[in-house]
């Protein structure tokens, strides 16, 4: 048991982890009545994907926040002629800094996060939006009442 | 100036939309103008970049200019950029008809909405043409891009205004109806980013050339591990959900039903449609045919089996409403059916994949013509069901004419796209030696035979009095429209804002009838291997 821990969910626990919450989500997101825990469990479902994502980026052990630092990090090696870059490696004085990628986490799978979340929060506002026409409309937020509603409509008018 | 316009296409719509709700909100009448430039505009940039296309061969754009090859300033001065950096914008003769397509439905679409949009709120006009204006920015975007985290975005855009464009102004249920839409609508998008980022987990881009590129290498050596799988099921399932295809298609029916007749006219015929193409952009694009057909040959099989039984189920839903609107989506379920089975019959040699194409340019007329009748019909007539169309042929003469053709090329009748797509379909489902689904096609055929030849003998001879009720009340409806004798042709029937539309949505049809023989060959020049 515990080796089984140790093989399969310690070195894969932040996917493991976005995979429960996306069940989570999806699972609220079908089964729960009320139209503000739907929602609720749409973002959740969302937000396991970032946290799929964040996950891609990172690069084991010693990896750090994606901006290289001159004085720290990086190796200087050999020098260029500042003569011929000369205004882009002004900063070092002529050296050029070998960027070890290992030493940084990925940045790219942030940035479309970035995104991911801007129209996760669009979607969020939209869903509420009309959350909102609906319990104008219908005086409950209970999915089993509105549909109800909407049914007893139906056969007092056909035409509708 | 020309080789900027495949941004034009998107950037047109995109400005106009900011134009329309900086200004709009001051004075209505600015909105309709810069509707109209903005997509003339967009329609002018699809036509210049589709002739390059058809001279050249395919226009590639990138985004800021962050083209593979070309220098970039770094910190050690110039860096040459890699493959995979920047959006790129890719116009193929597969797309390139599309453009026109999306472009050409959404001006047809914005003259028909002229004093349709404020029946309700007349407040909420500029609000309406901000948000239909960013769904065409969408579609377009959706089909021009060669960037799957890009495509993601771009469906969202279309997706978040069609929520809004839904619910706007609609009825209690068109309402409800609209919360069902955003659920199913953003699992499967969210269920597409899941399988972008295992893409890009295996591959390490998200431009789609250059993942092709990375999955062929050394025989399919990444192609073939497992987390590549897993995600090509987990976008198809994402755009599954987006096209409606047919265990996903809850959502479709009640969500274009009971919307306003100018967002249906807008989303049924283009939506799904643009939805499909991307099915094919990621197969053929992404993947590459030979890692599903060959690879994973039983895929195939079990797709197309789905494809009948959407085929089937659509039909048949179809057969059983009563109300004009939703007969037509159960439809478009069923001709997703068509278009998900032929493009999954095999071997891009063979017409299953060019037929689905082609049936995707056909089918968004044949719906454009079909639902602007409907609107017509709801708006002038107060006809929403199947029996309030008794005597319309001698009411609106035209409308009813327009609506035969798209009824006619929907049953796939010569002359029409329709029936010109269907025997590609036919054609490639003989070679593909699937015969279920040449089955499920014709049987399709009768039942639509069936269906639209019941509403023209109701529409030519009347209704049946059984429905006494029903007949009683629409009489008292619509007796200031159409029932006096004394009213003329041109007062009974629609005004020329939507007539125009119309006519030329049917003219198209023909046209791409007529001229099928030159599409497809245009189309088969990216398709084919």
């Amino acid at each position: 048991m515990l080796e089984f821990i140790q093989d399969n969910i310690q070195p894969y626990f932040n996917y493991w982890v976005y995979v429960i919450l996306m069940m989570i989500g999806l699972w609220a997101t079908i089964a729960k009545n009320n139209l503000i825990k739907k929602l609720i469990g749409m973002s959740i479902f969302q937000t396991a994907i970032i946290l799929f994502y964040v996950s891609v980026g990172v690069k084991g052990e010693g990896s750090k926040i994606p901006i290289v630092n001159p004085y720290t990090e990086a190796k200087s090696a050999e020098v260029v002629g500042a003569d011929q870059h000369g205004e882009h490696g002004a900063k070092g004085g002529g050296e050029k800094y070998i960027v070890e990628p290992d030493n940084y986490a990925n940045p790219l799978p942030h940035v479309l996060m970035l995104t991911a979340i801007v129209v996760g929060v669009a979607t969020l506002g939209v869903a509420l939006a009309v959350v909102q026409m609906l319990f104008k409309e219908f005086g409950t937020l209970e999915e089993d009442e509105i549909l109800a509603q909407i049914k007893n409509a139906d056969s007092a008018s056909p035409d509708v | 100036m020309s080789d900027q316009f495949p941004i034009l296409i998107v950037l047109a719509p995109l400005f106009g939309a900011v134009i329309i709700g900086l200004v709009g909100s001051r004075d209505h009448r600015v909105c309709m103008p810069v509707v109209l430039v903005a997509l003339f505009t967009s329609l002018s940039a699809v036509i210049g970049t589709l002739t390059q296309v058809l001279e050249t061969g395919p226009v590639d754009y990138f985004v800021g200019g962050w083209e593979p090859g070309k220098m970039a300033p770094g910190i050690h001065g110039p860096v040459e950029i890699a493959k995979g950096f920047g959006i790129q914008l890719r116009v193929d003769t597969l797309n390139g008809f599309l453009l026109l397509a999306i472009a050409i439905v959404s001006i047809f679409v914005s003259i028909f909405s002229i004093r349709r949009v404020n029946q309700k709120a007349a407040s909420k006009t500029p609000q309406f043409y901000t948000l239909y204006l960013l769904l065409c920015v969408g579609l377009f975007g959706m089909t021009i891009t060669g960037d799957a985290f890009n495509l993601f975005v771009l469906v969202e855009v279309t997706s978040l205004t069609s929520y809004a464009l839904i619910a706007m102004g609609s009825k209690r249920r068109g309402t409800m109806a609209a919360f069902n839409y955003i659920l199913m609508g953003t699992v499967g998008a969210s269920f597409y980013l899941l399988g972008v980022g295992y893409l890009y987990l295996q591959t390490g881009s998200l431009n789609m050339a250059h993942i092709q590129e990375v999955l062929a290498a050394n025989d399919f050596e990444i192609g073939r591990s497992k987390p590549v799988m897993v995600a090509f099921i987990l976008i198809m399932v994402g755009i599954w959900i987006k096209m409606a295809f047919f265990p996903l298609y809850g959502w479709l029916p009640n969500a274009y039903s009971y919307c306003p007749s100018t967002s249906s006219c807008i989303l049924a015929p283009l939506m799904t449609k643009i939805s499909v193409y991307i099915m094919i952009r990621v197969m053929l694009s992404v993947f590459g045919w030979e890692w599903i057909f060959v690879d994973h040959v039983g895929w195939s099989d079990a797709v197309v089996i789905l494809a009948v039984i959407a085929i089937l189920a659509g039909s048949t839903l179809a057969l059983a409403q009563r109300e004009l609107k939703k007969m037509l989506c159960y439809l478009i379920v069923a001709e997703v059916g068509y278009m998900v089975g032929g493009a999954w019959l095999g071997d891009p040699e063979r017409w299953g994949m060019s037929g689905a194409a082609y049936h995707i340019l056909a089918d968004a007329f044949m719906t454009l013509c079909l639902f602007l009748c409907a609107g017509i019909f709801a708006k002038k007539a107060n006809a929403t069901r199947i029996e309030h169309l008794s005597g319309m042929f001698k009411k609106m003469p035209l409308t009813m004419t327009g609506f035969v053709v798209g009824a006619l090329a929907m049953i796939g009748i010569p002359p029409t796209c329709g029936f010109f797509s269907k025997f590609y379909l036919i054609r490639g489902g003989i070679e593909g030696g699937h015969w279920e689904f040449v089955i499920a096609l014709i049987i399709s055929s009768l039942v639509n035979v069936v269906l639209f030849f019941r509403i023209f003998e109701i529409a030519f001879f009347g209704a049946k009095p059984a429905e006494g009720h029903d007949h009683a009340h629409h009489d008292d409806e619509k007796d200031d429209h159409s029932t006096n004798d004394e009213l003329t042709l041109l007062e009974r029937e629609a005004p020329l804002r939507s007539l125009i539309p119309l006519f030329g949505t049917t003219a198209i049809i023909i046209l791409l009838g007529v001229y099928n023989g030159q599409i497809v060959e245009w189309i088969r020049l990216t398709i084919k291997p």
